[in-house]
């Protein structure tokens, strides 16, 4: 009964992102739009380009992730339909892990689809780009899940904005740092299964530990 | 019997009068402490035999540092403290300790920093601790700012609580993982900033220090929690009797 | 004692470490304790306004 919840959850909000396409192309737009600004203010030359790569993209993913979470919430709300989620039989956490992986669905995996693109563009190899991507697959919903508790605390606030970032983006540095770390290791041609395990480990502590807070930051939001 | 102690300290009238003789006593052992490590790091310790009397910032840089952590944990567990027990002066010692924890936070990166120019050359250096030290700052600035963005004080504080429960996870993740990106990407020679080959003359003053700013953490979080308190209760009606007998 | 004010050549840096972190612990006091009093002043003037509210 409860998968059933956690399923019907992922599918309304999947199909509540299709309607308002604008939100959910936003967020990619300004990835996109990020990582073609730094060749203007670095240069062309293309053996930079290569060098800065992992991390340009992987701080646009940040960025983007970041704003996009906002959405995360919001509209239900605004609408009421919180709620109406928080007083169902279900457990609270299951239904904000439903959220969160609808959410991680409309950004992380789109994110991770348009990589090799702007990887391409900077110049980097197909085994390098691989590495990139499995790396935001892996570390995208890492995002998603931190940024829900800071989002869940805030939900009845008006002004989030720049307290929002600072709430956030300190606990992004380690999945930064992992994952640029994995494919910088690649370029050198050194084995990344060290940052990758590391990048999976800090996925299952998230998962498994992220839901719970978020659910009683919500309850305590909105009572 | 502890229990009991502890409840009667932490109702509000009989906290509000205690800590205001304890600032007092704190405050003379302040100064104790305060003037031994400055006279024992100033004049006693002999000069490095490397960093000559540069060395010295140690005496506030390293205590700072130590606090800056050291307050994350104090607010951290009087935050769980207050959500489990939902115990009031809880609640309390844990907002009103990102305040002060942020100021030894500016203050380890600043003297860091400072230290830095003679030894490195520079004034920053994408050094582990100083770079653990930003983030850290952040974290203490996102605390403040969840807590003033909330109005009402008790739900503020209740997220506050939480938000520092997922930092006490996710600190040591960050500083363990500065540490090894620091190690990838090996800048200047770091090795002679961390250890200072450490005389007993040396050490003593810096224990001094560290106590000094212990204590200093002590008057500094009772003065905020009265003025919380006094702020939060003031219906209250042992107020009254605060207010008559000033 | 113009050798102690010196540091070995250091002064410069050992001084304007000393002295940043005299102003941000100074600050650290002053604050709170500026905070109470205006905090015991505006309570107290709450507390008269309304026993005059009563009185009329």
């Amino acid at each position: 009964m409860h998968l059933r919840a956690f399923g019907a959850v992922i599918v309304r909000d999947l199909l509540l992102a299709f309607r308002h396409k604008s939100e959910l192309v936003n967020s990619i737009a300004f990835f996109i739009l990020v990582v073609s600004l730094f060749p203007l203010g670095v240069g062309a030359d293309i053996a930079l380009l290569r060098k800065i790569a992992p991390g340009v993209i992987w701080v646009a993913a940040l960025l983007a992730t970041f704003l996009s979470l906002d959405q995360l919430f919001r509209s239900d709300y605004e609408d009421g339909c919180l709620e109406l989620i928080l007083m169902s039989p279900h457990p609270v956490s299951l239904i904000v892990l439903a959220k969160i992986m609808a959410h991680w669905m409309l950004t992380g995996v789109p994110l991770t689809l348009i990589a090799p693109l702007l990887a391409g563009m900077y110049g980097l190899e197909n085994s390098s780009i691989a590495v990139l991507m499995l790396t935001l697959l892996i570390g995208t919903p890492i995002l998603s899940l931190i940024g829900a508790i800071a989002i869940a605390l805030t939900v009845g606030l008006r002004k989030g904005g720049v307290m929002l970032a600072l709430l956030i983006l300190p606990f992004y540095v380690p999945v930064l740092i992992f994952a640029t770390a994995a494919i910088d290791a690649q370029i050198a041609g050194f084995p990344v299964s060290g940052q990758i395990n590391m990048l999976l480990a800090l996925l299952a502590l998230a998962l498994t530990l992220s839901p719970w807070p978020t659910a009683v930051a919500l309850k305590m939001s909105l009572s | 019997m502890i229990m009991k102690w502890l409840h009667k300290f932490s109702s509000p009238p009989y906290f509000y009068a205690l800590s205001g003789k304890l600032i007092k006593w704190l405050s003379v052992l302040l100064v104790a402490f305060l003037a031994a490590g400055l006279y024992g790091g100033l004049v006693l310790a002999p000069a490095d035999y490397q960093q000559g009397d540069s060395f010295r910032i140690i005496y506030v840089h390293v205590p700072a540092a130590w606090m800056s952590l050291f307050i994350y944990m104090v607010m951290a567990v009087s935050g769980t403290i207050a959500l489990v027990w939902r115990i009031k002066l809880a609640e309390i010692v844990s907002v009103c300790s990102p305040p002060i924890g942020a100021g030894f936070t500016f203050l380890a990166l600043v003297t860091g920093s400072i230290w830095g120019k003679p030894m490195w050359g520079t004034w920053w250096v994408w050094d582990a601790r100083l770079t653990s030290e930003l983030i850290l700052l952040f974290l203490y600035l996102g605390l403040i700012g969840l807590y003033t963005a909330i109005e009402d004080k008790r739900t503020a504080s209740r997220s506050v609580a939480i938000l520092a429960l997922v930092g006490v996870v996710n600190i040591p993740i960050i500083h363990y993982s500065v540490e090894w990106w620091n190690t990838l990407h090996q800048g200047p020679t770091v090795t002679k900033f961390d250890k200072p080959s450490i005389h007993i003359d040396m050490l003593i003053p810096l224990l001094n220090m560290a106590i000094a700013f212990k204590l200093y953490f002590a008057i500094a979080l009772l003065m905020r929690s009265r003025n919380e308190l006094l702020q939060r209760e003031q219906n209250g009606r042992w107020v009254e009797e605060v207010l008559e007998g000033k | 004692m113009s050798q102690f004010l010196e540091m070995g050549g250091y002064a410069f840096y050992v001084w304007s470490a000393y002295g940043v972190s005299t102003l941000v612990l100074c600050y650290g006091l002053l604050r709170p304790y500026l905070d109470h009093k205006k905090t015991l002043r505006e309570i107290s003037l709450k507390r008269r306004q309304h026993k005059r509210d009563l009185n009329d």
